[in-house]
């Protein structure tokens, strides 16, 4: 088995019971692991504690059972190492654009001189395509530059790990498409592992190596590892055209709409079907079967001649 | 359209004042007198015997004198009223900055801390209603120093908006604001200064100018009580004197100075004020 950058081993979450009812129990016994410069979504229902999952690797929410492993040791508290972009952008509005991304490089690297924390940070808005806007306040930004400046500010800080919560969920779907590809270019070039969360398969397939699929709340699971068989660089117009796309696309929405459901723990539910670490069943619906393989080696040939 | 607003805002504004200046200056004539005064009649003030409020051209004369020459000190009795303001101004600034630098530390204790909370808000409830007045014969007792006590009094009243506003503006700080600090691996310090400190101080500064507020309306009193000085003193030595002109003029110069406290408190509101 290779070696994860971070594991999650049985982890649970449960809220205690108010008077007259049980406890309450969010997502119970998850085993993932993440590798080094690997892309992963994490795709679910509302309520079945994506972001509870989130915050309990970010360090900032507490476990009620199991641990998370980075590098070798117990995730306890919030860190540099895990770099959060939330929902909400969490930029400090008294800051400017420039400062908020400063704020962070310099909590990072403390002996830095300004010069060069400066230097540093407006590299990392260059980068989410944000120039002339440093002195701008966040009111003063739209929600997708907004958002640019929460990534930028994230990726800055060079964490081993990156928290994506639902990053472009309040965004229009034109802005998500344009904001998707910058991810997709500062992931490439930047080699970081990213766990992400988000609502939206399309996203999900082209951003990610694996996706994870959990069952409904309560009790949610993580029922299967979706291997996302698409060569990149990927780009979201071309995608589509991919022979895998659909396969694909369809596995994750056929799971979203029945299988969620039925596949959600609790007391009477069956024991899900995982390898023997306990993490979940690894599936490709996108594999290529040797027939369609064979007929793409024809296509090649009959280019060529 | 926005300019013409306030022209005729002013202009209306004007109106009013006119208006109003108008029918004081009118109610308040002197009775006019058909006979001739008697000798007796014109020793005791004549026509003036009869009590009325003296008009406002009587008063903006008053003021044009006594601003002109804002101070001169001829004796405990007889300051300007430059002086005299002065003196309130400065317990006040006083009273309020100790109050100040007490009460917001305190406040970021009490927002900070769910415990210190619980633990001090029954002290607060039971101290805050109590009139600052009332602790006057105390302070007087204690301190025994008619001076000190006045600040003292600017202290009490003063400190309790600006001890709850800071508690409620830091407990109240967004919680992914605090998670950015936390995920930045800030320190308790680092984190007040550099994220609970701005994030809450537009509600602190709130807090500051309704106090500057109060302890304007309580030095009135407070020197009303304590006499020797101070604007407070003022009106009511010349109640004692019975020269209405001059209470009705520091009437004026009270307002005119509490505006301008409340202005100055305003600005600095707006300097750390922030859109999410």
């Amino acid at each position: 088995m290779e070696k994860h950058l971070i594991n999650i081993e049985g982890l649970s979450k449960r809220y205690p019971a108010q008077s007259g009812s049980a406890d309450l129990t969010v997502f119970e016994d998850l085993n993932f692991g993440i590798n080094k410069g690997e892309f992963v979504c994490i795709i679910g229902h509302s309520g079945c504690g994506k972001s509870t999952i989130l915050n309990i690797i970010a360090g900032l929410d507490d476990a009620s059972d199991g641990i998370v492993i980075m590098n070798g040791k117990e995730v306890v508290g919030p860190s540099l190492e895990r770099g959060v972009v939330f929902q909400n952008y969490s930029l400090l509005p008294w800051l400017s654009t420039l400062k908020n991304i400063t704020f962070a490089v310099q909590a990072r690297w403390r002996n830095w001189t300004k010069d060069q924390v400066v230097e540093h940070s407006l590299k990392f808005l260059k980068l989410v395509g944000l120039e002339g806007v440093e002195n701008r306040k966040p009111s003063q930004l739209s929600g997708g530059m907004r958002q640019r400046v929460s990534i930028a500010r994230a990726f800055a800080t060079q964490p081993q790990l990156l928290l994506l919560d639902e990053p472009f969920g309040a965004l229009d779907a034109l802005t998500r498409g344009v904001i998707q590809e910058e991810l997709l270019k500062i992931w490439s070039e930047t080699k970081q592992t990213v766990f992400m969360i988000t609502h939206d398969v399309d996203e999900a397939i082209l951003l990610s190596d694996r996706i994870l699929l959990m069952t409904n709340g309560p009790h949610a699971r993580i029922a299967e590892s979706v291997k996302i068989s698409i060569d990149r660089p990927r780009d979201r117009n071309t995608i589509i055209h991919d022979s895998a796309y659909y396969p694909i696309r369809n596995h994750l929405v056929e799971f979203l709409v029945s299988r969620s459901r039925e596949l959600s723990g609790g007391e009477s539910s069956k024991p899900l079907d995982t390898q023997e670490s306990g993490a979940p069943l690894e599936v490709d619906p996108g594999a290529k079967n040797t027939e369609e393989l064979e007929a793409e080696k024809n296509n090649v040939a009959v280019l060529v001649k | 359209m926005l300019k013409s607003l306030n022209v005729r805002s002013y202009v209306l504004s004007f109106v009013i004042l006119v208006a109003l200046l108008g029918l004081w200056e009118l109610l308040n004539q002197p009775p006019e007198t058909t006979e001739a005064l008697t000798e007796y009649e014109i020793l005791m003030g004549g026509a003036d015997q009869e009590a009325r409020v003296p008009p406002p051209s009587a008063v903006l004369k008053l003021a044009a004198e006594e601003l002109g020459n804002p101070f001169y000190d001829a004796g405990p009795n007889d300051k300007g009223i430059g002086i005299q303001l002065g003196y309130s101004i400065y317990r006040v600034l006083a009273g309020y900055l100790l109050a100040a630098l007490i009460a917001i530390p305190i406040g970021f204790v009490i927002g900070m801390s769910p415990l210190m909370n619980k633990a001090l808000n029954p002290f607060i409830q039971v101290l805050r209603p109590i009139s600052p007045l009332a602790w006057m014969p105390l302070a007087l007792f204690i301190i025994k120093d008619s001076e000190a006590s006045a600040i003292f009094v600017i202290f009490i009243c003063s400190i309790w908006p600006m001890l709850v506003n800071t508690a409620f503006g830091v407990a109240n700080v967004r919680n992914d604001w605090i998670n950015v600090a936390r995920t930045h691996e800030l320190g308790r310090v680092r984190t007040a200064f550099t994220v609970i400190l701005p994030a809450a101080a537009p509600t602190i500064l709130t807090g500051m100018r309704i106090s500057i507020g109060i302890a304007w309306l309580v030095i009135v009193a407070a020197e009303m009580l304590v006499g020797g000085t101070g604007i407070g003193y003022y009106v009511w030595n010349e109640w004692n004197n019975l020269d209405l002109s001059s209470v009705i003029f520091s009437i004026m110069m009270i307002g005119i100075v509490g505006m301008i406290l409340d202005m100055v408190l305003s600005r600095a509101t707006r300097l750390v004020e922030y859109n999410e």
